[in-house]
């Protein structure tokens, strides 16, 4: 397996005139957590919707878990999670039936399934909750499950679209926590966010702005570079930047 | 190969797990046709009952009360005397009091046993012109009916003596209970998967599949399947009460029929998808369904109107109603006990036609990926 989890080059995608995603290239490390960060509009959700297949590139090239994007985009959907900000679950089906779809589409066996359901529920300690009906969870453990039924085939990269876009601040921390953990088990994670705080819990970010990459460190080298406090202020000198060119 | 059919599987066990936690709508699709089915098939009737006919006698002699009492045997005549004159003829049909006037003229009687030739006046209430026609029909044969036993001696050169076949009682309900079954399947279909999908995209549970390897054959196949059960079970109902509740009499082979109502349904399934896949919501896939079903089914079927009586150009239209064909079928079978070789062409159509949609479904699903 390489060490090389997402590599792009020039990677471009137009909706008619309009470019949403400008010469983007990237290397992204097998177990980093790799953050986006833009307002919105910048690109962000159009990269990873073309990482994760949804999109073609209109020209660039790309490779995910050294496959390639166009040649090999069936054999990447096997080996990637996704997570959308829009919570993906089905509210009208129970926790253990959403995950029984899910594992099935994916083309799990069903004792594989029955297993890795019974870990992923004991894991949010949401065993008790395995019969009842998926909407009537308390949101704060609908992210944590969204993401680990995104992850139920065991994917070596999740790309998580702003997945935490309308959860309250402590339920933020605990999803970072398995963020964490998840990297920690070599798992890449690529996330796109707008919460700057949490920008500064990745290894590495990329700050987007109107379809380019317009700075890609380390946070801390972010700041030191920048000579200011927070990724916030940095973002927001960037933003500055970009608009007075 | 083997991972193939348990994807499909996992869709279809997902849609089922969808209907049955919705019991009420559950419920609704079930109660809803045999309301309809109910209502239309007593409403729609095309046998003109209770025509009455104003009589104006100049004659006032026993031949012309034998004229009125031949007309009185009938069970679709109510005759009554007017005692106006012919010109408040009019207020009696804006007043909708007689549908039709019958003026007997004074030298009547005696013109008749002379032997010469009488004329009635008939005046009919053309605002509903196939109503009309059918009145002077049925009063042209009551007439002949008159003259026959009055005088058998005059011989007649040649006579045409019609036999009525499949309907000899030429009941509008045997005619119309197939096309309700026909309208009600085809609807019900088609707002049934055309909201599955469009919900998913609304709901973004769409995204999360597309990511998956399944492929789009394997999402649309699988979403099919319960629905096919369901509409299946659905028409089985209907079929049942149209037969019993109306009479109809069943001249074909059950199997046949639901055989190839399955055919039907599948038609009207992938035709629901193919919307669900072109619209943004569920608000305008279910109108979608309903304006792509239920006026072309109605009106350019044969449903009601003759296909051979239409502007050429709505002919050729037709030739796009999944419901024309179903028609040809359903009819044939219960009233005429059709053959499956004798249907193989309105079944051929369908095939074609469900093929092509599920493809165009397949396709636009594709393409939809790329948004």
């Amino acid at each position: 397996m390489s060490e090389i989890a997402v590599q792009t080059s020039g990677l471009t995608k137009k909706f008619g005139d309009f470019v949403a995603v400008d010469q983007v290239s990237i290397d992204v490390k097998r177990g980093e957590i790799f953050g986006f960060l833009g307002a919105n509009g910048a690109g962000k959700t159009t990269m990873i919707r073309m990482l994760c297949g949804l999109l073609k590139p209109t020209s660039g090239e790309g490779k995910v878990t050294g496959l390639d994007l166009y040649a090999e985009s069936e054999r990447i959907k096997q080996k990637i999670g996704y997570m959308s900000q829009k919570f993906s679950l089905y509210n009208d089906l129970t926790l253990s039936e959403n995950i029984d779809f899910y594992g099935g589409i994916y083309g799990l066996n069903p004792t594989d399934i029955e297993f890795k359901k019974n870990q992923l529920l004991a894991d949010l300690q949401l065993t008790p909750w395995r019969d009842k009906l998926t909407g009537t969870l308390p949101p704060g453990f609908k992210q944590g499950l969204a993401l680990g039924t995104a992850m139920l085939h065991d994917p070596s990269i999740v790309f998580l679209d702003e997945p935490t876009s309308g959860v309250d601040p402590s339920s933020r921390r605990a999803f970072w926590d398995v963020i964490y953990q998840t990297a920690s088990r070599g798992i890449t994670v690529f996330v796109t966010t707008h919460f700057m705080d949490e920008a500064e819990y990745c290894h590495r970010i990329s700050i987007m702005s109107t379809g380019k990459i317009i700075a890609l460190d380390r946070p801390d080298n972010l700041r030191e570079k920048y000579k200011l406090p927070t990724i916030q202020s940095v973002f927001v000198h960037l933003m500055r930047q970009a608009s007075t060119h | 190969m083997g991972k193939e059919k348990p994807i499909v599987i996992s869709i279809a066990i997902k849609e089922v797990l969808h209907i049955l936690k919705d019991p009420r709508s559950l419920v609704i699709l079930f109660l809803m046709p045999i309301l309809q089915l109910v209502m239309f098939g007593y409403a729609l009737k095309m046998e003109i009952q209770e025509v009455r006919i104003g009589v104006i006698d100049y004659s006032h002699s026993p031949l012309s009360r034998e004229l009125v009492d031949s007309f009185r045997g009938s069970e679709f005549f109510r005759l009554f005397f007017f005692e106006g004159e012919e010109r408040d003829i009019n207020d009696l049909f804006r007043k909708r009091k007689a549908h039709a006037v019958m003026i007997i003229p004074g030298n009547f009687a005696k013109d008749l046993t002379r032997e010469s030739l009488v004329d009635i006046q008939f005046i009919i209430d053309a605002a509903d012109p196939n109503a009309a026609t059918m009145i002077r029909n049925y009063v042209n044969q009551v007439i002949m009916n008159f003259n026959e036993n009055r005088n058998d001696m005059i011989p007649i050169p040649f006579e045409i003596r019609g036999t009525l076949l499949y309907n000899p009682d030429r009941k509008s309900t045997y005619f119309f209970v197939p096309g309700i079954v026909a309208l009600l399947l085809v609807m019900i279909s088609a707002l049934l998967t055309s909201i599955t999908i469009t919900r998913e995209k609304e709901t973004g549970t769409m995204e999360q599949i597309l990511v998956s390897p399944v492929r789009p054959h394997e999402i649309i196949i699988g979403k099919v399947l319960p629905y096919i059960l369901l509409a299946f079970l659905i028409g089985i109902i209907i079929l049942l009460i149209g037969i019993f509740l109306f009479q109809v009499p069943f001249e074909g082979s059950v199997m046949l029929l639901l055989f190839l109502s399955t055919l039907y349904i599948i038609t009207a399934l992938s035709l629901g998808l193919m919307i669900s896949t072109i619209a943004p919501t569920q608000q305008v896939a279910m109108m979608l369904a309903l304006i792509v079903t239920l006026l072309p089914t109605f009106l350019l079927s044969g449903f009601i109107f003759p296909i051979s009586s239409m502007p050429k150009l709505l002919q050729y239209l037709t030739y796009l109603i999944p419901a024309k064909y179903y028609l040809f079928i359903i009819r044939g079978i219960i009233l005429k006990g059709s053959t499956f070789m004798q249907l193989f062409l309105p079944t051929l159509y369908l095939s074609i036609m469900s093929t092509v949609l599920l493809v165009i479904s397949i396709r636009k699903f594709s393409i939809n990926l790329e948004r």
